[in-house]
């Protein structure tokens, strides 16, 4: 009965939120761990613009470990019976939850608002549960970037950014040569990871990196071309300094901004921290996609979680039509580094990395060479880019062999299926 | 009891023997529900294919051979196993070496034993970052070493997978070795004088008393220190997740943090019970044997 | 400090005696060395300015006494999108810890008499089977013990935390008063019994009074336990109401672009100062209260 009354209330608030969404308000409390430079400006727009809507904005930040803390505060408080009204998740873990009846849908925003015309299908699919949305977009994060700084390039005899790993590895050496740290890496898991998927987008193109992380095809786990990556992993792998260990991604981008080290391969999400640094991405750094002509995909959102009452709920539907608003799209990207997950918004006040950013993505949806990153969450449930994760990181961590690491890959994958 | 009284103060009297297990019940119910009921449900979840929430089906032992057949699960009980020898005998050695050294009437004692102690205070939530740096051969020991002349000098245990797990045993023995100082010392203080002169009148040495009497008294000392070392290695976590966060890759994870990972990172509830049943079942096995000797001691 | 007077075994005589002694300060000295490394790396770095911390070693001393991060840390550094330093987290921690600390102090002495000086049959084994309950891994908790706070409408309160640590802390409270009242003479209690006393009137006039000495162990044990904590900050706690351990976390997972050091070493130095403090004052009642039985065990 209860959940009837509950429906017939999220149905009448969705309908009258299209009505009066200017002046809807509610309370939101949002858990997420964007606690570092241009993610927690970006986040503090969003509070802004939420608040601007009369609305109340509880902050629940929990920082560290790329959400792992904020994860076990929502499992916490989901089991409580408690959920927060909007939690910073993302890819197959929206499933996971929608699975366990944890989320609301927001499918009356939604449907007024046509998102299905402005997302990209691919990223569409991955909000929805059941046809429904249940989770809302921020951005696009472009996974397969290398960053450079052009001044240690220079130094060092680089002429132009590399577009082949081959040449990427002579790059390199000519760093090293000229005493600069070649790659700027922290060793966690996850920058292992980004690193992994975007050697086997390059080694292996599109079609394989879907084949082997995405469909987790054991033959091509075990392929040559796999082991291939490996070889790539482990040349990248001797072109980082020796203190890697345990560094937080935005430290090693400094290392590139004072041109202590070249080159970093990380995600778009890094141009924040160039522009806290008064560096202009494509002009005082530069970028360009990994090899591969692929696009890795990854992308923020906020899912809507099970709350009740009137206000929680009200606030929720506002949060929604908010997050895909063009206006807060383009003022929370140009925040954080990432470009708009609409595709119907200008680009005009981006930089050259964002708008190359939006291109290839155009591209990669038209060759159908767009990937979602396995590192980042959003091709394969979290057990499995766990054991990855473990494989991966072993494997740059100690001598094991490109033979030996594909083979135990398979069997990693295996195991968590 | 013989009481003579009047009819209604016995009848306050039967009220009053009641009473010590009306007042203990209530907190031991407590503790049964908080404590036992919990591991019972954790022994549930752990035959079942809970995943990122519970899930109530049965499904037998699966998630015990998924378990033993993770690479990362044996690297997580060999560095316990690693971590607990080294860090339980380093803290025995430095707190009874302190102790002893402590007890020969130094003057500034208080100020000395408060520098030992004052790291218990401290989580390593607070220290983790220090000893990042410490142990970081970029910032720390290693560079102030090469910066102070000892080009050659070379401390990278932090960034090495085969010695990571020694730089949380430092850490570790920091933190806690006071600890085990203070209860030696109160151990010592405890000793009867009696024995000490009587010792002395013998003709035996300091090495001689120390060794072949004081300690030897101090069986119990021993005994709950190991114990209190023991489930602080079996319960290291924020040590590990502080200082390495399990790495470098996961060279240094503990039953502990692996079953972290899996129930809050991984969404694997099922191999995370598994693993929290394994880690009780050691635990059971060191304490029970203790609190049997024990309590068959205090009923003497 | 029961046999102060007497004093250790090593007398200081002679030369060769002068020598040993000489040895003992080196040795007592380099271990203080160890211990204090750390907290003087931390507190140095805390008074730099961010510029010396890039040109200089770790170690070395600040060239001036610079209290900016302190001040920064305290009152406007940012925590998530809320830029008030760590003042009202501090002021959390207190209001969960005080009341958590108390009351399982007083459960555990209550605990502690009645298992000892009232034995009654399966006084042992309860007592055994409530220590186990320091034994367990409190990962393995979180999630029965989120369910049942929803259940009693306590999740995401400071009740509700305080119910947490009182629980879970039973067992070592309970620990350390049984050890020390078993050290007690029964006779005091048989006494007091045959003049008529009850079971309360003999814990709150005779019993407490005597067991200062384990009190002040136990609530030094409870205060850093609890304050201390992180796990059931996180998982139990909502935004605001965040123990300052979570509040800590966040400043230093707090990176604008340069991550301020300073900052972050001074946020952690405060987050500490209340247990360094109890520690720094009751440290010394520590040893005797661990003498005085809560080792015998």
């Amino acid at each position: 009965m209860v959940s009837i009354i509950k429906t017939l209330t999220t149905a009448a608030l969705a309908g009258g939120i299209c009505a009066s969404a200017a002046q809807a308000g509610g309370t939101v409390e949002v858990l997420h761990w964007w606690t570092s430079g241009g993610e927690a400006k970006a986040v503090g727009e969003l509070k802004k613009a939420f608040e601007s809507l009369n609305g109340t904005w509880i902050d629940s930040p929990i920082a560290g470990g790329g959400g792992d803390a904020a994860m076990t505060a929502l499992r916490a408080r989901v089991v409580a019976g408690n959920p927060p009204t909007a939690v910073q998740l993302k890819g197959p873990g929206i499933q996971e939850w929608a699975l366990e009846g944890a989320l609301n849908d927001v499918d009356g925003v939604a449907t007024a608002e046509n998102w299905d015309s402005v997302l990209p299908p691919a990223l569409a699919s991955i909000m929805k549960f059941e046809g429904k949305y249940v989770a809302a977009p921020v951005n696009i994060h472009r996974v397969d970037w290398i960053w450079a700084n052009p001044d240690a390039l220079k130094k060092a005899g680089v002429e132009a950014m590399p577009t082949t790993w081959a040449e990427f590895n002579a790059a390199a050496e000519k760093l090293r040569a000229a005493g600069i740290i070649p790659l700027a890496h922290g060793g966690q898991p996850w920058q292992d990871a980004t690193l992994f998927e975007d050697v086997v987008l390059g080694v292996g193109g599109a079609d394989f990196y879907r084949k082997a992380l995405v469909e987790l095809d054991q033959a091509a786990l075990t392929s040559d071309t796999m082991v291939a990556a490996f070889d790539q992993l482990r040349m990248l792998r001797g072109f980082v300094d020796p203190n890697f260990s345990g560094r937080d991604w935005n430290l090693a981008t400094a290392m590139v901004s004072r041109g202590e080290a070249g080159f970093q391969i990380m995600g778009d999400w890094a141009k924040g921290e160039f522009l806290a640094a008064g560096l202009v991405p494509g002009v005082d750094i530069l970028c360009a996609p990994t090899p591969g002509g692929g696009f890795v995909l990854n992308s923020d959102s906020f899912t809507f979680f099970k709350v009740s009452g009137a206000d929680n709920l009200a606030g929720q539907q506002t949060l929604a039509s908010l997050i895909m608003s063009p206006d807060f799209q383009s003022v929370f990207n140009l925040a954080k580094g990432s470009i708009p997950a609409r595709t119907d918004v200008s680009l005009d006040a981006f930089d050259a990395c964002a708008k190359l950013s939006h291109d290839d993505l155009v591209a990669a949806i038209a060759n159908n060479a767009l990937v979602p990153s396995m590192a980042h969450e959003m091709a394969v449930p979290r057990s499995v880019r766990g054991e990855i994760m473990d494989l991966v990181t072993a494997f740059f961590n100690s001598g094991m062999s490109s033979q030996d690491a594909a083979k135990q890959l398979a069997a990693a994958v295996a195991r968590a299926q | 009891m013989a009481v003579t009284g009047s009819p209604p103060r016995i009848r306050w009297r039967s009220f009053d023997r009641w009473l010590p297990q009306i007042v203990v019940s209530p907190l031991f119910a407590m503790s049964l529900f908080f404590v036992y009921g919990f591991i019972g449900w954790t022994l549930y979840i752990s035959f079942t294919r809970s995943g990122v929430m519970p899930d109530y089906r049965l499904d037998g032992i699966g998630q015990y051979v998924r378990l033993w057949s993770t690479p990362r699960w044996h690297v997580a009980l060999r560095n316990l196993v690693t971590f607990s020898v080294l860090f339980i005998s380093l803290c025995l050695a430095i707190g009874i070496l302190l102790a002893i050294l402590l007890d020969q009437r130094i003057r500034i004692e208080g100020a000395i034993r408060t520098i030992y102690l004052y790291p218990m205070a401290l989580s390593f939530i607070v220290t983790g970052t220090v000893w990042k740096w410490l142990l970081n051969p970029g910032l720390g020991l290693e560079r102030v070493m090469r910066q102070a002349g000892f080009e050659s000098f070379s401390f990278d245990w932090l960034v090495n997978s085969n010695y990571a797990i020694y730089t949380v045993v430092i850490a570790g023995v920091w933190q806690s070795s006071g600890y085990a100082m203070a209860l030696f010392l109160a151990g010592l203080r405890s000793v009867d004088d009696q024995v000490l002169k009587a010792a002395a009148i013998d003709g035996a040495g300091p090495l001689r008393t120390y060794f072949s009497i004081v300690l030897p008294m101090m069986r119990p000392v021993f005994m709950s220190t190991v114990i209190i070392l023991g489930h602080l290695a079996i319960k290291s976590f924020d040590l590990v997740m502080a200082l390495t966060g399990g790495g470098p890759g996961y060279a240094t994870d503990m039953p502990a943090t692996f079953m972290y990972a899996f129930a809050f990172q991984r969404s694997e509830l099922g191999v995370a019970a598994a693993s929290a049943v394994m880690m009780l079942v050691t635990v059971v096995a060191i304490i029970v044997p203790y609190l049997y000797s024990e309590l068959r001691g205090a009923r003497r | 400090m029961i046999r102060q007077s007497q004093g250790g075994i090593v007398r200081a005589q002679g030369i060769g005696q002068r020598l040993k002694r000489g040895f003992l300060f080196l040795v007592l000295a380099l271990f203080c060395v160890y211990y204090l490394a750390p907290l003087v790396v931390m507190v140095s770095t805390s008074l730099k300015s961010l510029e010396e911390i890039r040109q200089g070693t770790l170690i070395s001393l600040p060239q001036s006494i610079n209290f900016e991060a302190w001040a920064k840390a305290w009152t406007s550094a940012c925590v998530g999108v809320r830029c008030d330093g760590l003042a009202p987290y501090v002021w959390n921690s207190v209001l969960m810890a005080v009341p958590a600390v108390a009351i399982s102090t007083f459960l555990g002495a209550l605990n502690g008499f009645a298992l000892t000086k009232w034995r009654f049959r399966g006084a042992d084994v309860i007592f055994a089977l409530m220590l186990f309950g320091a034994f367990i891994p409190f990962q393995v908790v979180l999630l029965p013990m989120a369910r049942t706070l929803g259940v009693l409408g306590l999740a995401g309160t400071v009740p509700g935390l305080i119910l947490v640590h009182t629980v879970y802390g039973l067992a070592f409270t309970t620990l350390f008063f049984r050890n020390f009242f078993i050290g007690v003479s029964d006779g005091i209690v048989r006494a007091a019994q045959v003049d008529g006393a009850s079971f309360f009137g003999i814990f709150f006039r005779i019993i407490l009074p005597m067991s200062l000495p384990a009190i002040v162990v136990t609530l030094i044990w409870q205060f850093t336990q609890i304050w201390n904590d992180f796990l059931f900050g996180i998982a139990f706690t909502v935004g605001e109401s965040n123990p300052v351990t979570v509040a800590l976390n966040n400043v230093v997972n707090t990176s604008t672009g340069v991550k301020e050091y300073n900052v972050d070493m001074a946020a952690a130095i405060i987050a500490a100062l209340p247990t360094l403090a109890v520690y720094v004052l009751a440290g010394s009642y520590f040893v005797r209260g661990l003498s005085a039985g809560a080792v015998k065990g």
